[in-house]
């Protein structure tokens, strides 16, 4: 059973009662809220996603609801709870749908550390993936959304989650969070996109959420073992480059980029480790999306 | 019973009896784990259930979910066990050539003792007990060798300075470590009286000989006197602490005199009702076993009533967390009193008011609370 075969009145009860339990690759979330700025916004991006039965554990209870006690008479605003601990300031209530995603962001940022968590966007195709480690600002997000939009299966926009065991990637195909021009740039790309509403003035800028294709989000429990690491960077009107690096630098680059890497201790350079052994290693320039997808369907194929 | 006391006390026995009898975790259902992950985590024992789950074998019976929560918390412990040691050896390299005696408290004394409470704790800060009179030297060494003072206004500054227990935290620029320096267990103010010279007189002494930590009747009382009074409104009481203090007991037990001297040590250091309130609560949540001739001898320790039965009631409720999904306005409140109690215990009426009256102000006037993203992640575990 999926989000979208409830109606958005039963949707929003719901969330509005003990909560929805919608499962997002290897997570399982419920989701309380009483906001309908956060159940408008949320039907039709979640649409898509599984909702799971009440016998499996659930690995984060979380809520985006409007202040508890009398403050909510005073000020329209949202509050991200986990657990039923408030941990961040409020947000606007305008900015629920945002905060909830974030919020779940940093859930697993906290929680998940018997993973690996690479920064890192991830796509595959014919069982290879691509893993595109970056930073904020290079244009990860941006290339991940044109690739899953031109036949690539999204695994992550943000993290890349390795399971220590056996090195593979876990998907974790949710709501890709677009930045500022990139909303425009993805527009352009793909009109038929499905894009949330914009929200302006976030603490990000302008944010815009995109649905994942259908497939990735149906192949969310299918595991990829990554083939190649491409660390890209957007500069404008810059030629295209696709340049091999040393496995040696790769390595730093993933390790430094990563949310848990201390954490892991000996388990991380192993699994780095294996994971730049396994890899072919690039760095991408690119300034025009098509140039860049076309370079990386190319690699594709010689695999094969 | 209604529904939210109701839903209360089933978590409260899930989470006492998979502490008291851990040898039974592997029966329980997919719906209990979730329950149990929840509420162990808000009373931060889920890295002693891993540990008794790992030590019984019983780590692939249970369900996958569960068992993932688990790992990464081991994870996490293991990995703030390396940086609080690697932090101490650092401690010690800074303050080379000097001659001063640190006795590591609590957490950091555990792991570095291998006490039994270090299993599946995680460990936040390093903590420090040095003598008042070597403090200008120690902290100038520190400054120097890469820790800073954290950013805090000099009203704060000053509260620590002339009415606390330990100077304002130092963290070291590159790693981020934090290191608390006492030279007193109670704050200077604080109206349990507190001789820090004993202190030292009794401390054991670890591998360096430079690092000590407390005498066992003493670092049991400082435990107890942590738990009952460095609380926190939001948090209540610790019901982690109290099981360190559960680990210590039986692990002292079998020296000679621990329980002769544990009451008169008590007594002299003004720890009577601390050391009542745990023994009395450690029986009735964890049965410690406690000689009866100590047990004999509490009575005479209590307070009179109706003060007995209210703390009694008070610490029930605010040492055990509550279902996350049905709080209780009692917990609330008794966790607000034991704080407001701890004050009061650490400071003089007339100065306390001062200092409240300061905070209020500093509030209405919007000075924001710092939220730190690195104590949060650590809350997580």
């Amino acid at each position: 059973m999926i989000v979208g075969d409830l109606d958005q009145q039963e949707f929003a009860e719901g969330l509005s009662g003990v909560g929805l339990c919608i499962q997002f690759g290897p997570f399982n979330l419920r989701i309380h809220s009483n906001l309908p700025t956060f159940t408008h916004v949320a039907y039709p991006l979640y649409a898509p996603y599984p909702l799971f039965p009440a016998s499996q554990l659930i690995d984060f209870h979380i809520q985006i609801t409007s202040p508890p006690g009398l403050r909510r008479w005073v000020r329209r605003q949202a509050c991200f709870a986990l657990d039923g601990h408030f941990p961040f300031a409020p947000y606007a209530v305008d900015h629920a749908f945002p905060a909830l995603e974030w919020g779940i962001n940093w859930c697993i940022a906290t929680r998940a550390h018997h993973l690996l968590m690479l920064h890192a966007a991830g796509v595959e195709r014919n069982g290879h993936a691509i893993l595109f480690p970056a930073s904020p600002g290079d244009g990860k997000s941006t290339l991940c959304t044109a690739l899953i939009h031109s036949g690539w299966r999204l695994l992550s926009d943000e993290f890349g989650l390795v399971r220590p065991e056996d090195g593979m990637l876990l998907p974790l195909p949710r709501v890709i969070p677009l930045k500022n021009q990139s909303i425009e740039v993805i527009r352009q790309f793909r009109p038929q996109a499905v894009i949330g509403p914009e929200f302006l003035g976030t603490r990000k800028g302008t944010v815009a959420h995109v649905q994942p294709p259908l497939e990735s989000i149906r192949r969310a429990q299918e595991c990829a073992r990554a083939r190649w690491l491409i660390f890209p960077r957007w500069i404008a009107d810059a030629p295209l480059s696709l340049t091999p690096i040393a496995k040696s630098q790769a390595f730093l680059l993933v390790a430094t980029n990563a949310f848990n890497y201390e954490v892991l201790d000996q388990a991380s350079f192993r699994l780095v480790a294996q994971l730049v052994r396994d890899c072919d290693c690039f760095t991408l320039i690119y300034s025009n999306l098509d140039e860049a997808i076309s370079t990386l369907d190319q690699l594709a194929p010689n695999c094969q | 019973m209604n529904k939210s006391a109701f839903e209360n006390h089933r978590a409260q026995q899930l989470l006492l009896t998979a502490l008291r009898q851990p040898e039974n975790l592997s029966i329980l259902t997919t719906m209990e784990w979730d329950l149990l992950l929840r509420i162990a985590r808000r009373a931060r024992v889920l890295g002693r259930i891993e540990v008794s789950l790992a030590n019984s074998g019983q780590l692939a019976q249970i369900p996958a979910g569960a068992a993932n929560h688990l790992r990464a918390t081991r994870n996490v412990i293991e990995h703030r066990k390396t940086l609080v040691s690697w932090e101490v050896n650092r401690l010690l390299w800074a303050l080379r050539g000097i001659d001063v005696p640190l006795i590591l408290l609590k957490g950091t004394g555990y792991l570095l003792a291998g006490l039994p409470p270090a299993a599946g704790r995680i460990f936040a800060d390093v903590d420090l007990l040095v003598p008042e009179n070597r403090l200008p030297e120690l902290e100038s060494r520190l400054l120097a060798a890469g820790w800073f003072r954290t950013q805090i206004d000099p009203y704060d500054d000053r509260y620590y300075r002339v009415w606390m227990h330990e100077i304002p935290p130092l963290r070291h620029r590159e790693r981020g470590t934090e290191i608390d320096i006492h030279h007193r267990l109670l704050p200077k103010t604080s109206r349990l009286a507190s001789d820090p010279d004993t202190l030292f007189a009794n401390a054991g002494e670890l591998a360096d000989p430079r690092l000590k930590i407390l005498a066992p009747a003493d670092m049991v009382l400082h435990a107890l006197v942590h738990l009952f009074l460095e609380g926190d409104p939001g948090e209540g009481l610790r019901l982690r602490d109290l099981l360190d203090v559960h680990d210590l007991l039986t692990h002292f037990s079998d020296l000679p005199d621990f329980w002769k001297e544990l009451i008169p040590r008590a007594r002299g250091l003004g720890f009577q009702r601390p050391l009542y309130y745990g023994l009395i609560h450690l029986q009735q949540m964890f049965a410690t076993p406690i000689p009866a001739t100590v047990a004999g001898e509490l009575n005479g320790l209590a307070p009179p009533w109706p003060i007995r039965p209210l703390m009694a009631r008070l610490i029930s409720l605010a040492l055990l967390p509550e279902h996350p999904d049905y709080p209780r306005r009692s917990a609330a409140i008794a966790r607000w009193l034991l704080y407001a109690r701890s004050h009061w215990l650490r400071m003089p009426t007339v100065l306390l008011s001062k200092h409240l009256a300061r905070k209020l102000w500093l509030r209405i006037r919007g000075a924001r609370k710092r939220i730190d993203l690195a104590q949060l992640d650590l809350k997580q575990q």
